[in-house]
């Protein structure tokens, strides 16, 4: 087993170094990093600008494998991902962005993941309702906008809140404002300027978890082993709760790990919306800036959270499924 | 790697190919017509899927025709009307540069459409092709083919077709790049699928007999084992449609999408949605027509999932 998990680790790390080296080259290739200099007005003086390339590894005048050769040993051996073309080390901006993409959406997919697996259970039960269809085409209706049109529109909303009532309810600029002091206010306002992105992630989060566990629902509800437990005489909403919900959260639990996973940079236009300098927001001001070394970081760490999400998913399933640990003392029925 | 979920949710057992279906079709010929009748009869009993195709067919004719009829061109600016609000001579308003917003939108719908439909075939073939030739012939082409995939899954394909679209920015050929690189990182889900299906179809007699009598492997693929998951295909195109058309609109937000003076939805909307407070017929008349146009494609291929799907909850 553990042998088993050895290889399949050292096929992830395999992929994973094989994509940041591809990743690297199209950055490499692609990125001009020397045109922001060149725009500069004065003009700088050409040496120069090419000096401060140089001392950034990022000139077009040295070869390229020279420059992998460099780029690659440097993490290898300090673990230094590099430095932007105007500014300082790319491993830091990383390290502090990260944590500001927790705070965005951990709460937000929590919540959107169980708002989703309520309404699709509770659906499910109710197929052809009025219910269930509403909720049905609400979902279709969620997944169909753009998020950032369903971000704007939240935006225009509490503008117009925000002015009706004269009073600031709700902030979207940034992650926190100056407001006091202590710890119940600083709480106060960050929680007030995480209400909005909150909310939208709640709703995009809902809207496709709904869906999914809708289908998986209808799936288990249908299965023997719930006839079975009815038949056994345990009540309606036991065998639902115990048996089919158990089992249909197992594919739910994958899918919540992998939207977990690819939120990081998936919530770019959360972030950008709402100001919030997290690791999207990063990936697309790496491109813009001509940055090369972050826009690798930004997939190395892209690369990391899809095989994170494929563990995680691995577990999850280990960890629900009743089949899989039937040896804990726990028994079907 | 373990399993990755396909991006929309299908239903776990997504459709499996039937023996029944098979010998009927064989056996008589009517077999194939009764089967289209019945999906048709299906789909037709799904309401909300019939309003879709509906409304995808007046924006389809809304796209073609809409530009003939409108009094401005998309590119035509009006010197007399910077940023005016809808009414007049505008009926949706004028941009900054003084445009007509209903000649941009309609070229923008045309635009999106263009880019949906080819990447969703393109995608879809691509993976269709891909998944069926690894089933087929298994060994170290299926081995290489499942590592192409695992690899272009774990690269963030957002990050790389952002860098690739920014490169080649010149002007009216930049969408054409744009439907290779969506289609480029959009087929490896559904390649799985259609591998994991063409599996079991690489067993059935009618292949072996092909193989016995010398037909050659790309053939039995495309002849034998396509056109037995061609239902799979067909929802996985549909909804590719939707799936292109907002990954478009996504990357036209951070501007890597169709650049101006060509202009798409996304594009539309990416510039509309930062003046949404000052001056909102900018965003208003895009964002209600891809909205429209997500949520009929979206129904349609829903309503042929429910169609082509045995397990499904409509009775034939």
């Amino acid at each position: 087993m553990s042998l088993y998990l050895f290889k399949r680790l050292f096929n992830y790390v395999v992929l994973l170094t094989i994509a940041i080296n591809l990743s690297w080259l199209l950055a490499a290739t692609q990125l001009n990093p020397r045109a922001l200099y060149e725009v500069s007005n004065p003009p700088l003086d050409p040496v120069s600008i090419e000096n401060n390339l140089r001392a950034r590894n990022l000139s077009d005048q040295v070869p390229l494998a020279t420059r992998w050769w460099h780029w690659s040993t440097s993490i290898v051996r300090h673990w230094d991902w590099g430095a932007s073309p105007r500014g300082g080390a790319v491993g830091e901006e990383v390290g502090r962005r990260i944590w500001v993409s927790v705070r965005l959406i951990a709460l937000g997919s929590i919540l959107g993941a169980a708002l989703g697996v309520l309404i699709g259970s509770w659906t499910a039960m109710r197929q052809y309702g009025i219910a269930d269809r509403t909720f049905t085409f609400l979902a279709l209706l969620g997944l169909s906008i753009p998020s950032f049109v369903i971000a704007s529109l939240l935006q225009v909303a509490a503008t117009n809140i925000n002015q009706l009532t004269g009073l600031r309810l709700f902030e979207f600029v940034g992650e926190s404002g100056a407001r006091g002091s202590g710890l119940v206010a600083n709480l106060l306002d960050r929680a007030q300027h995480l209400l909005l992105p909150t909310l939208a992630l709640t709703l995009l989060g809902a809207a496709f978890f709904s869906r999914v566990q809708r289908n998986l629902m209808l799936d288990t509800l249908g299965a023997d082993f719930v006839r079975t437990a009815r038949a056994k005489g345990l009540p309606y909403r036991v065998a639902v709760a115990r048996h089919a919900l158990r089992v249909s959260l197992i594919p739910t639990g994958t899918y919540f790990a992998f939207s977990v996973a690819t939120l990081f940079v998936g919530s770019a236009f959360m972030e950008i919306i709402f100001s919030f300098h997290g690791m999207g927001a990063y990936a697309v001001e790496t491109i813009h800036g001509q940055d090369v070394h972050g826009a690798v970081a930004v997939a190395a760490f892209g690369g990391v959270c899809v095989l994170s999400g494929a563990l995680l998913a691995d577990v999850l399933v280990a960890w629900l499924d009743p089949r899989v640990r039937l040896t804990g003392g726990h028994r079907l029925g | 790697m373990a399993e990755i979920p396909t991006r929309t949710p299908i239903r776990t057992p997504i459709i499996r190919p039937s023996s029944v279906e098979f010998e009927s079709r064989t056996l008589s010929r009517p077999g194939r017509s009764d089967r289209r009748a019945l999906l048709l009869r299906r789909f037709a009993r799904n309401r909300t899927a019939v309003a879709g195709l509906c409304v995808l067919m007046v924006l389809l004719v809304a796209a073609v025709v809409g530009p003939m009829l409108s009094p401005w061109a998309y590119d035509d600016v009006d010197r007399q009307a910077f940023l005016s609000p809808p009414g007049g001579a505008h009926l949706f308003g004028t941009t900054q540069a003084g445009r007509d917003m209903l000649a941009l939108t309609l070229h923008g719908l045309g635009k999106s459409l263009i880019i949906g439909f080819a990447v969703a075939i393109l995608s879809t073939t691509l993976a269709a092709l891909v998944g069926a030739l690894a089933a087929y012939y298994g060994g170290w082409l299926e081995r290489f083919a499942l590592w192409i995939i695992d690899l272009l899954l774990v690269i963030p394909a957002f990050l790389l077709i952002a860098l690739l679209a920014g490169g080649g920015q010149d002007g009216s050929a930049s969408w054409l790049l744009l439907v290779v690189l969506l289609a480029g990182f959009g087929w490896m889900l559904s390649a799985r699928v259609v591998r994991s299906l063409a599996l079991s179809i690489r067993e059935r007699e009618y292949v072996t007999a092909a193989r016995y009598m010398g037909v050659p492997g790309p053939l039995i693929v495309i002849r034998h084992i396509l056109p037995n998951i061609a239902s799979l295909l067909i929802i996985d195109a549909t909804l590719n449609v939707s799936g292109a058309i907002l990954a478009e609109t996504s990357l036209a937000y951070f501007g890597f999408g169709v650049q101006t003076p060509d202009t798409s939805l996304g594009t539309l909307l990416g510039d509309g949605a930062r003046q949404v407070n000052s001056f909102p017929w900018l965003f208003a008349a895009p964002a209600a027509v891809i909205v429209a146009l997500i949520l009929s494609v979206n129904a349609v291929g829903d309503g042929l999932r429910d169609a082509f799907d045995p397990d499904s909850d409509v009775q034939g």
